[in-house]
């Protein structure tokens, strides 16, 4: 304990950080986005069920009647807000929050960049992810490679294949999976243990048109597979941020987010109330866009050289 | 029965699986940004020594193992089996090869060692990090001769054999660190 008064990361790398965190402003900046600031608190929340907001109580005038609160775990939707009510594009550095999440990658409260380019899809805002990575870690190749190619060298088909024949890909290859995976879960575990460590070692990889289980809220194309127009960019085996050309249909974004609620009812999981204001945003016209939500701690890490996210935090979890 | 979540694993937690005692030795966080949560486990089983990698679903629980780290002394053996004692309560258990590892390298008669117990059975034993060992058998040191890196080999009193620097003669007590089977220094 005496000791954990002082910063995790050295001072000469929290120099370095306020650099590449100037570099990062001078990349919006030159390029004449917007910079916006959304707050941190929300009366709703994402009710993904893989994301876990921080709750906390709010006692005073002003506030919902129960009290109850939400950190953010990303600025999502009080961007998308300010891109319905005709702000253009916009771009921000906020500090977000999960429960549940630390490790050598994660803090449960980090530093997330975002960004919406109206009128653009994914494709453009791809290549724009890739020269604002490569502004801050320096020049690098970009390849791109759709969800689905990335399964293949494991006999998978990712869009079709059911739980059983994921299950015997992972056993296979040496996994043993926890019991009663369903699909997507199997193939998280397959991912986050094969695929995802072997991206990014020669450069930026991209992968994009994920399955529509996880079109989360990007829209979906239909066609044979249907695929979500999503995509997520790796640097070192590590995700560094994931985008969408984002969901505009306020109908749809509902379906989606009601039976997010059902699987978080049916696992026992807490479940928070639907951000009518997004969704009353959405109907009344979120412009054509798309938009992406990166890592700056990670992004930091690999400029930096770190291997550990607390190399590059003032003050990780166990110092707070 | 105990259990543990995954939220409280760390290197050093000792675990049930398949009816084997485990002890963790790295835990590894792994999560898709929108994906199910795991934690990446190297565990080592605890009766044979083997290391396995084993994933589990975050916030799943585990059944503990009922494993206790105490301060044994040890006392003799027979060639097959290591016996020990509580000093306090005078109990005695039986330690076999492969609980010993390399420990009976270096223990002598009425040292005190980390044993950790299984439901009263010990799986491992582990020698004091540093032992002091008298020198049995070393040839003497050539001066000047370097081809060996400055170094030769030294049996000490419990049959272990360490590299030691040219000066040391047979007779004299070393340190010796247990973890890494290094020479540390001589003892005056």
């Amino acid at each position: 304990m005496t000791d954990s008064w002082r910063p995790a990361a050295t001072l000469e790398t929290l120099r370095a950080r306020a650099e590449l965190l100037a570099s990062v402003r001078a990349f919006f900046r030159e390029r004449g986005l917007l910079e916006v600031e959304t707050p941190t608190l929300s009366a709703a929340a994402v009710v993904d069920p893989h994301v876990e907001s921080l709750e906390t109580a709010y006692q005073g005038p002003g506030g919902p009647l129960c009290g109850q609160l939400y950190l953010q775990t990303s600025p999502e939707f009080p961007m998308k807000r300010l891109l319905a009510a005709g702000a253009g594009s916009i771009w921000q550095i906020a500090r977000v929050f999960r429960n549940g999440e630390r490790g050598a990658r994660h803090n449960p409260e980090f530093t997330m960049l975002e960004w919406y380019r109206c009128g653009w899809d994914h494709r453009d805002l791809m290549a724009e992810v890739a020269a604002l990575v490569a502004s801050v870690i320096g020049p690098r190749q970009s390849r791109y490679h759709t969800y689905a190619s990335l399964f293949t060298p494991y006999g998978i088909d990712a869009h079709a294949d059911a739980a059983a024949k994921l299950e015997d890909a992972a056993c296979r290859i040496g996994l043993v999976p926890p019991a009663a995976l369903s699909r997507a879960a199997l193939l998280d575990l397959l991912w986050g243990h094969r695929i995802a460590p072997e991206l990014g070692r020669q450069g930026i990889d991209f992968v994009y048109d994920f399955p529509v289980e996880q079109a989360a809220l990007a829209r979906v194309r239909q066609g044979d597979p249907p695929v979500a127009e999503r995509f997520e960019c790796y640097v070192d085996g590590m995700e560094i941020a994931n985008g969408f050309h984002e969901l505009v249909d306020a109908d749809e974004q509902r379906r989606r987010f009601l039976a997010d609620q059902a699987t978080r009812r049916s696992c026992g999981q807490h479940v928070p109330p639907l951000d009518e204001r997004l969704l009353a945003a959405l109907r009344a016209g979120l412009p054509q866009c798309a938009g992406v939500a990166l890592g700056l701690d990670r992004l930091f890490m690999v400029a930096l050289g770190a291997r550990h996210i607390d190399e590059v935090l003032a003050f990780p979890l166990e110092r707070v | 029965m105990a259990t543990y979540t995954t939220n409280q694993f760390k290197g050093g937690l000792k675990l049930m699986l398949d009816g084997d005692p485990y002890s963790i030795v790295e835990n590894e966080f792994v999560k898709p940004g929108k994906g199910q949560a795991f934690n990446r486990v190297k565990l080592r089983n605890l009766k044979t020594g083997k290391v396995l990698d084993r994933t589990f679903k975050s916030g799943e629980s585990v059944e503990a193992a009922d494993v206790l780290d105490t301060e044994l002394q040890y006392l003799y053996n027979d060639g097959e089996f290591w016996y020990f004692m509580d000093p306090e309560t005078f109990d005695q258990v039986a330690a076999n090869k492969a609980a010993m590892g390399d420990a009976g390298k270096w223990i002598k008669e009425q040292d005190i060692c980390n044993v950790t117990l299984w439901n009263g059975e010990p799986l491992q034993v582990d020698a004091p990090a540093f032992v002091e060992l008298k020198v049995t058998q070393t040839d003497p040191g050539v001066r000047g001769d370097t081809s060996s890196g400055g170094s030769k080999p030294a049996t000490v009193e419990t049959g272990a054999v360490v590299r030691v620097p040219l000066f040391i003669e047979e007779g004299e007590v070393l340190k010796i660190d247990t973890r890494s089977a290094e020479y540390v220094g001589r003892i005056k």
